[in-house]
């Protein structure tokens, strides 16, 4: 196990080093500098600018001393906003975030592995049908079209719930929250639900059922453990799907979150700030990879050797 | 797995009897056409602006009323169908074209280039494509071209999983011996004889997988990156709609509806192929 660990560890360091190296270069290609855009600037200024953001010594140099900076954990001076780095906003946005997020997978878990649950005990019956409506409902709804929506029901027409702030007012994070994970929730229920009717057709179930274990049991205690695979093996990619939704679900909320600072970097051409984002966001997704590929061998030692290769985006 | 002429007409048999799957056919058959058809079907120009009017609710002249420039709605969301039917569709041949052919080469070829192949595609299964994608968006400009090749090579790490492992069951079949023994070049055998041998699987990940690019393209509308005013997209309208959602939520709920009605259909009908062609990967990929 803790070779299997040391070996994703290992294989982990590439991948972040191609996502720094494609973030730094993809940038610097980019036509036009970042201070292009704006009003025309003077010679001398244009150069002092440089030179501050370390634009003026030559590429590789350039390159390099990012590499060292990121090694630190120091993503330079942010172009937007004078006189303040990279790291710190980063370091300021994180924990809404990251609380948002992990609310967010409560929800997702706990709604969707329960109706999995419900329909694989009774599949191709009423319950079953409707949780499988509700998952494609789920899944055809996306963040930007649910949020809104329930701001505008639950919110507005009904008044129940703020929705705006985070952290503000009583019952604000109740939205958002919902709003991100619903469509897990969703993916989650299909996915529960086809792991556990698979391993209920195996010979360990009909044993189990054979010795006389109720059907509660067989499901809870036999077939979860092998049932769950799948949902774990999503639930990797999904920290990526969470921390797009989180774009979007903190720009309908308003949430100041990394996710929103990442959209107004994005519009503001706030290239250190953009790149910063792009490879703390990635480092956060290789590791939610890398506990669930660890996770996965734990639930089916028989992954060991063909880890890795967990599914979704 | 080698569905030949018979066997395509049983999965199409099958697919008719799945009376949720044929439903969304329909609708996205009259949905294409209607899109096809905007600038012919369209009471009003997609521009055209009425200050005058501003924004109405739902009536006889504006079925989906208008928006706060006294734009048809209808009309918007017809051509924002265009939009994101057609980043659906070629982005996801995009996705099938570069799937196809790695899978194809990797699963055929085997060996050492197949681990060098896989492992590439493994660690870019590891990278977080949308915050490229937003990067590439933002360096680059929105151009809907640069659109379709971003969210292309997002989608075709999976079809080239699917496409190698299907390959590799089919190359020692004898079929693909008898091919070769007379003496058929390796293209030839594996785009006359293995690649359309893959098509069933493939097809079902073709038809889940525009619903998602349909997806990603107005997740990235919405946030303002990519179709740009006074173009129609969903997304973008959908984005509109949320400003303006309290004093008038039609702008909201028409293109709400648009997409949401498209992607169910879509994945209806992405389910019942699967159970037409495939039921061995049914529960697989979500």
């Amino acid at each position: 196990m803790l070779r299997f660990i040391a070996g994703r560890l290992l294989q982990a360091i590439p991948v972040l080093w191609v996502i720094v190296t494609l973030t730094f270069f993809l940038v610097r290609l980019a036509p036009g500098g970042p201070f292009d855009t704006e009003r025309a600037v003077s010679p001398e200024v244009r150069a002092a600018l440089e030179a501050h953001y370390g634009l003026d010594a030559p590429l590789w140099r350039q390159y390099l001393d990012y590499l060292a900076g990121v090694l630190r954990g120091d993503f330079g001076p942010s172009f937007k906003y004078a006189n303040r780095s990279v790291t710190e906003l980063i370091a300021a946005g994180f924990p809404v975030t990251a609380e948002l997020g992990l609310w967010a997978l409560s929800i997702a878990v706990l709604l969707g592995v329960g109706a999995g649950l419900i329909a694989a005990l009774r599949p191709r019956r009423w319950p079953d049908h409707l949780a499988m409506s509700a998952a494609m409902l789920g899944i055809c709804l996306p963040s930007f079209v649910l949020g809104p929506l329930l701001a505008l029901l639950f919110g507005i027409v009904l008044g129940w719930l703020p929705v705006s702030g985070w952290g503000l007012t009583p019952g604000d994070k109740i939205l958002p929250a919902l709003t991100l994970g619903a469509g897990y929730a969703a993916y989650l229920a299909r996915l529960t639900r086809g792991g556990l009717l698979e391993m209920l057709s195996q010979d360990f179930v009909r044993t189990a059922r054979a010795k006389g274990a109720g059907e509660l049991r067989v499901l809870l205690v036999h077939a979860l453990r092998g049932g769950l695979v799948p949902v774990v093996a999503f639930l990797g990619p999904a920290a990526a799907g969470l921390l797009a939704g989180s774009f979007v679900v903190e720009t309908v909320f308003q949430i100041p979150g990394l996710g929103r600072f990442f959209v107004q970097a994005a519009f503001n051409r706030d290239y250190t700030m953009v790149m910063g984002m792009t490879v703390f966001f990635s480092t956060l997704i290789v590791l939610f990879n890398l506990l669930a590929d660890i996770a996965l061998v734990w639930l089916d030692p028989r992954l060991r050797g063909a880890a890795g290769q967990g599914g979704g985006r | 797995m080698s569905p030949g002429r018979g066997q395509w007409r049983d999965a199409w048999r099958r697919l008719r009897r799945h009376r949720p799957a044929m439903a969304a056919l329909v609708y996205l058959a009259v949905l294409g056409a209607a899109a096809l058809l905007a600038p012919h079907l369209a009471p009003y120009a997609y521009d055209a602006q009425d200050l005058a009017l501003g924004a109405t609710p739902p009536s006889a002249a504006h079925w989906f009323g208008t928006d706060v420039f006294g734009r048809d709605l209808f009309t918007r969301v017809l051509y924002g169908a265009r939009v994101s039917l057609l980043v659906g569709l070629v982005a996801t041949a995009v996705a099938l074209c570069i799937g196809v052919l790695w899978g194809t080469v990797a699963g055929y070829l085997g060996g050492r280039v197949d681990a060098v192949m896989m492992r590439i595609v493994d660690i870019l299964y590891g990278l977080p494509f949308i915050l490229f994608v937003i990067l590439l968006l933002v360096v680059f400009g929105r151009h809907l071209v640069l659109l379709f090749l971003a969210i292309g090579a997002v989608e075709w790490l999976t079809m080239a999983r699917i496409v190698r492992a299907q390959v590799m069951s089919l190359r020692h079949q004898e079929f693909v011996l008898a091919a070769r023994s007379m003496g058929f070049s390796t293209p030839r055998i594996l785009f006359r004889h293995i690649v359309p041998n893959t098509w069933g699987p493939v097809i079902v990940y073709t038809t889940l997988t525009i619903p998602n690019v349909i997806l990603l393209e107005s997740f990235l509308s919405f946030l303002g990156l990519g179709v740009q005013p006074p173009a129609a997209s969903w997304g973008l309208l959908i984005s509109h709609g949320v400003e303006s959602m309290e004093a008038y939520p039609w702008l909201l709920l028409f293109p709400a509806l648009a997409l949401f009605t498209t992607l169910l259909a879509l994945n209806t009908l992405g389910d019942g192929l699967r159970d037409a062609l495939d039921p061995k990967t049914a529960g697989d990929a979500p």
